[in-house]
Order: C-alpha cells, then sequence, then structure tokens
C-alpha cells in the first residue's frame, strides 16, 4: 500500500467542497490506504474478546455475527447510561461548526465526514433514531437513521480516522469531545470484533509479555545492554541498570517502543544515563514493561486491565513511587484514569525527589511522577552538570503531544528542560502548539504502515508547521516527548519535511549532560561526530 | 430542502394563529392567549427539568477536563489556574468565562490552505461575535418583558430600557437590543446557507429555531414600532397568566389584537420545543465534564461509581509463562 502513496504536492491539493449529495445519503467507500487491516482472531481471542475471527476491511462481507444490532444497541444504552459525557455529548451539539476545521484529518483530507462534528453525527443520528422521541417520530427529519450495515462500516472507517486528539473539544463552545464519541464507536466496534490488527496485537502482546511489542524478558534486558555499549563507546562510562529489583525506591515505567527502534533508542539512553548519574535508587521491570496503552484505544475495561499492571508490579517490588517516561497517550492514562481504575495506591508514598527534596504534590494520590517534571526539578535546583553548547548543531522545536497539552497541561516543563540543555529552540506558531498542538497524525494505534495516505494527510498540519519554522529559522530538530511521536513524526518528516529530524527531550539531556568520569564526547548518542571534534 | 421545511413550518404556525385570532372567537383567543401559553410554558419547564436529571443520572466515572494552559507543578511554573483549573475556584472562572463570554468560541480560527503548501489559522471571531450579540439580547429583552408582568415596573428594568434605547430621543425609542438580535439571528442563518460545511452539517433541526426566533423578533417589532396592539389588554392578559388568574385576562382578549396572538404563539412554541431540541445545550453546557472538572486527578482520587473489578494477568502467571528464561537471563524470580 505504501507503494501506492502520492508524492507530497500530490497530497497537498486538498478539495475542501462538499459533495453533491447529503452525508446521510452518500455511502462509505472505504478507500485503501485509509484504513488498517483487521485484527486476527488470535489477537482477540488471547484477551478474551468476543467474535473473534480473521476479517478484512477491504472484503464486501466482513462476517459480522447474528443480532450485531442488538448487540451495539444495548451497548448504547449502556454506556448512555454510564457516562455523562456521551449523553451530553449525544444531545447539545449546535453544528455550529466552530470544530470543523480543527481536526487535522479534516484539514489533510477535506473530507466532511472527518469534521469532528459530522463525525460524532455519524453515531448521534443513530442514537436519534433509538433514543430520542422526535429521531423515532420525524426520522430522517430529524436527523435520525437506522442502524445497517453501510452505516457500521462507516463508523468504524471514521472512528479509525480519529486520533482521539481533543484538539476539537478545545474550540466547542460546550467543550464537545468527540474523542469520547470516538471511544465509545471502538467499544461498540470491538464488541463485534471489529478492530484493527495494529491495535489488537499490541494489546496481546502487552496483555501476556507485559508491552505491546512483544519483548520477553530476557529480550529486554538484551535490548537495554545494547544500548549500556553505546554508551560507553559515547561517554566511557559502563552503566548497570537493574531489573524487577525488590526494594528500590522508585519504579521506572517508558514505552516499550523506545527500546526498539530509532529515534526512541536515544531516548532510552538519555534515561539510563540520567539515571546512573544522578545514582538513583530505581529499578526496570519487565513485567509492567509498558507505559503505553493500546488498550485505551479498545474499550475502557481492556485499559483497565493493562494498565493494572503498573501498580501491581509497584506493589511486588515494594517501590515507593513511580517514574513514567516520555509517552503521549501513556500520560492521559496516567493522569485522568490510573488512580481512578486501579488506585488507591496507599502502599506507595508521595513522590520525593532524592535528590532535591522536592515533593511532587500535583502526584501526591497517583504516586507518578513524569520524567521531564523530574528532569525540569533537577535542573532547576542546578543538579545536573550541563553543557548545551554539544547541541549547538541543533536547531530544536518542541511539538506537543495531544494528550500531555490537552489531557494534562504539561507545557513547560519539557520546554524548560530543553532550553537548557540546547542553545538554538524556536517554537512553532502559536495556533499549532501547547493546547492547539496538532496530532502527529498517527495517534490511537492509527500507526501502521498500510494506511500510510492516513498517516501523511493527518500529519500535514503538524508538518506543515515544522515547514515554517524550518524556512524561517533553518530547524532541523523535531524533539518531543512521545514514543509514538518519535515513530510517526519521523516518517512524517521523511515525507513532508525531509531535513528535519526527530528526538527525544531525554536524547537532547544525555547528550548535553556532563557526567562524572565521562570521557571527552566526540560523537553524539547516535553516534554521529559532534561538529568541532572530527579531528579526534 | 431542510431549509424551506424549517421556513414552511414556521410559515405555517403564523397562518394557523392569524387564521384562529381574526376569528375573535373567545374560546379560540383563550386557546392562543391562555392555554397554550401555559401548556408551552409546562412543557419547557418539566421537560428541562427532566432532561437536566436524565443527565445528572449518568455518572461522570473519569475526570476528564479539556486542559487549555500549564498545569500544576512546581511553584517556579505558573499555572494557568483558569484554563488548567485545580481547584473549586478555577472551575467556577472557566465554567463564567464559558457561559457568559463564550470563551472557547473566542479562540475561533479559520483554518486556510495557500500555496506552498501552505496551512494558515487567522482569527475568526465572527461567529463569536453573532453567538454573544444573538444570546445577550435575547437575554436582555426577555428581562425587558418582566415589565409586563407585574404592576410597579422595577428600577431595574427602567435602567434596562434606557440604557437599551441609549442616547436616543423620540417615540418610541428604539431598543438597540431589537436590532441587533434581528441582525445576529441573520448572521447565523446566512452563515449556515453560504459557508459550505457548515451548510453541509445542518439539519433542519438548525433551521427551525433560527426561523422561529426570527418570526419571534419580527413580530416583537412590528408591534412596538408598527401595528399597535391593545397595551392595556396585553399586560392585563400577562399578569393574569403570571398571577395564575385565568379568568381576569380573558375580558379584554378581543382588543389586543392579532400581531399580538403571532407573537405570544410563536414564543409558546419555542417554548414548548426547547427541551426537545439542541437548544438544551443552555442547560447542557454547566454538565459538561471537558469543562466542569478541575484538572487535580493526580492528587485526589477520583471515584468511578461503576468501577468493577476486571480480569488482570498477573505476575505469577506471567512469571509461570517466562521463569526459565528469566533465571536464564539472570532476572530474580519469585519462585525458583
Ligand atoms: S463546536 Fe461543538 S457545538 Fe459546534 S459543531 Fe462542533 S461539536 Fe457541535
Ligand atoms: S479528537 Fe482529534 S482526530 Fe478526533 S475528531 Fe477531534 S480533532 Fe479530529
Amino acid at each position: 500500500m505504501a507503494t501506492k502513496l502520492p508524492k507530497p504536492d500530490e497530497l497537498a491539493k486538498i478539495d475542501f467542497t462538499p459533495p453533491e449529495t447529503g452525508w446521510m445519503d452518500t455511502p462509505v467507500e472505504i478507500k485503501p490506504g485509509m484504513f488498517c487491516w483487521g485484527a486476527k482472531a488470535k489477537n482477540l481471542r488471547a484477551v478474551e474478546f468476543p467474535n473473534a475471527r480473521d476479517w478484512s476491511p477491504a472484503e464486501e462481507d466482513w462476517k459480522l455475527p447474528g443480532e450485531w444490532e442488538g448487540t451495539v444497541l444495548e451497548a448504547m444504552a449502556d454506556r448512555l447510561s454510564k457516562y455523562r459525557s456521551f449523553k451530553l455529548f449525544m444531545d447539545i451539539c449546535v453544528r455550529c461548526g466552530a470544530c470543523a476545521d480543527k481536526c487535522h484529518f479534516f484539514i489533510g483530507s477535506g473530507d466532511p465526514k472527518n469534521m469532528p462534528v459530522l463525525r460524532a453525527e455519524l453515531m448521534r443520528s443513530v442514537y436519534r433514531k433509538y433514543f430520542t422521541t422526535p429521531g423515532k417520530v420525524l426520522g430522517k427529519l430529524a436527523g435520525a437513521r437506522e442502524l445497517t450495515y453501510d452505516v457500521l462500516k462507516e463508523w468504524w472507517y471514521y472512528f479509525y480516522q480519529c486520533t482521539e486528539c481533543r484538539r476539537c473539544s478545545v474550540f466547542c463552545p460546550y467543550g464537545i469531545d468527540t474523542a469520547e464519541i470516538t471511544m465509545m464507536g471502538r467499544e461498540f466496534t470491538n464488541l463485534l470484533g471489529l478492530n484493527t490488527d495494529w491495535i489488537a496485537g499490541p494489546v496481546a502482546n502487552c496483555y501476556m509479555k507485559g508491552n505491546h511489542l512483544g519483548l520477553e524478558p530476557h529480550t529486554i534486558k538484551s535490548s537495554i545492554e545494547f544500548f549500556l555499549d553505546d554508551i560507553e563507546t559515547v561517554t566511557g562510562i559502563k552503566i548497570e541498570p537493574t531489573f524487577n529489583r525488590k526494594g528500590a525506591e522508585i519504579l521506572f515505567v517508558t514505552p516499550s517502543g523506545d527500546l526498539f527502534a530509532d529515534p526512541g533508542t536515544y531516548t532510552a539512553m538519555g534515561y539510563l544515563m540520567l539515571f546512573h548519574e544522578l545514582g538513583l535508587d530505581y529499578t526496570w521491570s519487565t513485567y509492567a514493561s509498558e507505559g503505553g496503552n493500546f488498550g485505551y484505544f479498545t474499550s475502557n475495561e481492556m485499559a483497565k486491565r493493562l494498565n493494572s499492571k503498573i501498580y501491581a508490579e509497584a506493589k511486588r517490588l515494594g517501590v515507593k513511587w513511580i517514574i513514567g517516561g516520555e509517552c503521549g497517550h501513556m500520560w492521559r492514562v496516567l493522569n485522568q484514569y490510573m488512580d481512578t481504575w486501579n488506585g488507591p495506591a496507599d502502599f506507595l508514598e508521595v513522590p520525593k525527589s532524592p535528590i532535591t527534596g522536592t515533593v511532587f504534590e500535583n502526584a501526591k494520590s497517583t504516586k507518578m511522577v513524569h520524567i521531564t517534571e523530574f528532569t525540569a526539578d533537577l535542573i532547576k535546583n542546578g543538579k545536573l552538570k550541563l553543557d548545551p553548547s554539544r547541541n549547538d548543531h541543533l536547531k530544536v522545536t518542541y511539538h506537543d503531544s495531544c494528550n500531555t497539552a490537552r489531557g494534562m497541561g504539561l507545557l513547560e516543563e519539557p520546554r524548560y528542560v530543553i532550553k537548557s540543555v540546547c542553545n538554538n529552540f524556536y517554537e512553532m506558531p502559536e495556533n499549532t502548539i501547547r493546547e492547539q498542538t496538532f496530532c502527529c497524525g498517527s495517534g490511537t494505534g492509527l500507526n501502521a504502515s498500510e494506511n500510510m495516505d492516513l498517516r501523511m494527510k493527518g500529519g500535514f498540519p503538524r508538518a506543515n508547521a515544522v515547514k515554517y519554522v524550518r524556512d524561517k529559522h533553518g530547524v532541523n530538530m523535531l524533539a518531543n516527548i512521545c514514543a509514538i511521536d518519535r515513530a510517526t513524526l519521523k516518517a512524517s518528516m521523511e515525507y513532508w519535511v525531509p531535513d528535519v529530524t526527530v528526538c527525544g527531550t531525554h536524547e537532547l539531556v544525555a547528550n548535553a549532560l556532563v557526567m562524572k568520569g565521562e570521557k571527552e564526547r566526540t560523537q553524539d548518542l547516535r553516534l554521529e561526530t559532534l561538529p568541532g571534534k572530527e579531528g579526534n | 430542502m431542510k431549509i424551506l421545511f424549517s421556513f414552511f413550518t414556521v410559515v405555517f404556525l403564523v397562518l394557523l394563529v392569524f387564521a384562529g385570532a381574526t376569528t375573535g372567537n373567545k374560546y379560540v383567543l383563550f386557546l392562543f392567549g391562555v392555554i397554550i401559553p401555559y401548556a408551552a410554558f409546562a412543557t419547557f419547564l418539566l421537560g428541562f427539568i427532566y432532561r437536566v436529571v436524565q443527565w445528572g443520572r449518568s455518572p461522570v466515572p473519569f475526570r476528564i477536563p479539556t486542559t487549555c494552559g500549564q498545569q500544576q507543578s512546581f511553584p517556579w511554573i505558573k499555572q494557568n489556574k483558569i484554563e488548567n483549573p485545580s481547584t473549586t475556584m478555577g472551575v467556577i472562572v472557566r465554567m463564567a468565562l464559558e457561559v457568559f463570554l463564550f470563551r472557547s468560541l473566542f479562540r475561533n480560527l479559520k483554518t486556510e490552505l495557500r500555496d506552498g503548501p501552505k496551512l494558515s489559522y487567522g482569527s475568526d471571531k465572527w461567529l463569536w461575535l453573532a453567538g454573544l450579540a444573538f444570546h445577550w439580547s435575547f437575554l436582555i429583552i426577555l428581562i425587558r418583558h418582566y415589565r409586563f408582568f407585574i404592576g410597579e415596573v422595577p428600577s431595574v428594568i427602567h435602567l434596562i430600557e434606557s440604557l437599551d434605547s441609549f442616547l436616543q430621543v423620540g417615540v418610541p425609542l428604539v431598543y438597540i437590543t431589537d436590532a441587533v438580535i434581528l441582525a445576529a439571528v441573520t448572521f447565523l442563518f446566512l452563515r449556515r446557507v453560504y459557508i459550505p460545511q457548515v451548510n453541509y452539517i445542518s439539519l433542519a433541526a438548525d433551521y427551525f429555531p433560527l426561523f422561529l426566533i426570527l418570526g419571534i423578533a419580527i413580530s416583537g417589532v412590528l408591534m412596538r414600532y408598527f401595528i399597535k396592539v391593545h397595551i392595556v389588554g396585553v399586560k392585563e392578559l400577562a399578569m393574569g397568566l403570571i398571577s395564575l388568574n385565568f379568568m381576569a385576562p380573558a375580558k379584554n382578549l378581543q382588543e389586543i389584537g392579532v400581531i399580538f396572538y403571532i407573537h405570544l404563539f410563536l414564543i409558546s412554541v419555542l417554548f414548548a420545543y426547547f427541551p426537545f431540541s439542541k437548544l438544551m445545550h443552555m442547560g447542557g453546557v454547566f454538565l459538561s465534564p471537558t469543562r466542569n472538572l478541575s484538572n487535580n486527578s493526580r492528587m485526589v482520587r477520583h471515584i468511578n461509581p461503576w468501577n468493577y473489578p476486571v480480569h488482570v494477568h498477573t505476575y505469577e502467571e506471567y512469571e509461570e509463562d517466562f521463569r526459565d528464561k528469566m533465571k536464564a537471563a539472570g532476572l530474580p524470580v519469585e519462585k525458583e
């Protein structure tokens, strides 16, 4: 599929004219390049999901279970009674259109069903038909329609074209969050076995093996040991981290993606170097070896099941508190869900930095601190020896992850860290950062390879803002705090803004970090020679 | 089609009351002047309460504010206490800004694709301005109407009236809000028709209230400035209605004038329609979990009333699966 991806200037020709026919009369067309492969039966069975079967979205027949309409409507009634957000957002939209051009998928595709309001109407129309009097009586006139096979396909297509980024919700006068509706849409499709394999696979892996990538315990250890060799090459320092160690003060949890592929691996090296330099009493876990949560892209229940491992492992190991690595949706989950699902974490202590003595009051209940909060505090208290000039060949900009921006408000901490370790920092235009940040285009488990059209379309607004600072300031490095970003922005930069590279924030930190007993640095963590050190 | 349907529904309603009121039959007038307004108001009140109670019955399982500013972290990082509140006070201010000033709509941008390709995001405050103008003038007009329901007109009403007709002499004073509401509703209608995306998402249920409100405003304006009605009769009727004295207003019903019945009937329809429609956003905005919750879920545990135990893959099961590999890699295990 990737071979068919049009050239960037082709893809950037976007037609915003809505079709002649009304949206209810425009049947969904499942276009190649815009969707991910269907979930394999074995991955759904691993987590006891219903209606597991092999199926293909490209085929006419999705092999739906009998009585599927009943299953969906029953689930809908159930969720309406459980989530005020869902019920309210079904009722109060005035279709003002303020959210319409705020979605990166609409901006990048021009498809009106990618306007948040219309994405939500896809579900609302069914809600009206079965759950409201005007909809029952007036039908189409009241914007109501029946739940048919085609409607279900349309749901599936468009609810897996929403990254639950919540940008729409920032602009809506009632705070209507289309992500909440997408989540419900995904819950319903999961009841029918209609997931994508790019999500179902990691979920099954994470459930059985502890992380999305399915790295087994010994592999986690050996991956990290591999990084240690590189670190030794760069710094001359030998680091010996511990795994599953009881009695450590801190448990460290980060997305497994960082153990696997560049440039996330450099971020993982950054963590290892920082913690070593501090002499931090911490441990990695192979059981709770995933910070991210692809379960969150299937159903609330699955998300809770995967998330439970973090507290369970903290308890088993007897640590005092937890540090979480750089990841976007991981932090939405940790900030807004974890304690509610799997707390109270009364067996842990209120996090207190052993280096600075700072008590992390804002995490006093979950007991989990974001790594950039931890590092910002270290820098503020002068506990790190830094040489930002080692990053002088970089002109850095920063991408706020949707989730840390709009589901947490972690805006200044990463900026403070980056500005402390880099001399050249430039912000992207104001309407594309902080709470108005644009999604990388591939969140919520859409970062597969068969849906590159979709990803590049959705990634267009972010990439375009990067291009702006590249042209204006010569920016060549896009920093972020998200493992998915590190993978997806890399692809989107290669496509849209080829001369910009992507890195995690702690890669920059580690490059600038002057470690005790290190040899003169001539290479960065990528084993590339630092400018001015060519002769060495 | 949707537009025409909504338009003709309102026209039909006008013709209906026109036909009724011109008969001069006192029973018909009693229907339009007393029974329907009561029924409409009762529907509004009960319906509104019912809807809000229905929403309230669904719990808020998770603390999901949309954070639009810096979180609370260290004393040396300035928190945005309003856009990312961690206290109830912050939430109250955030909600007040949302309800009274339409804070989120104020953020509105217009995304444009230029050559290059280059995306630009221009500020676009027209929707915000029209929305604000519409809602505020509606409210002020509503408050002004209080004078009809009370014997002695309170001084606040006088004050509002004089402010609303600021800098004018002559009779009758033209109320600014009358002009504003007509302009704002017209703008809201036109953008629905002419902006292709907004047109594409619009339902009949979006046009109908606009026409209805336009009808109410026009009939009101006609009555005030052009077609005189029997104002004493109107006041008697209004006071009778509010004091639940059903028979008192009946005396002068025939004198009042048809245009008044049109005005009143359209208002009745609006009230009765309200609880069944998107107009419920008026109540809903207060309940929106992305706005009315503080972002303190790492500080205070939020409770989900239906949280239930789930099936998890325990560490023991995991170790069972991997014990040999773990031992071989030198990883500690619970059971040798
Ligand atoms: S901004 Fe809100 S109210 Fe307006 S169309 Fe979008 S979801 Fe509906
Ligand atoms: S949550 Fe994001 S991706 Fe989904 S509709 Fe809203 S803006 Fe689009």
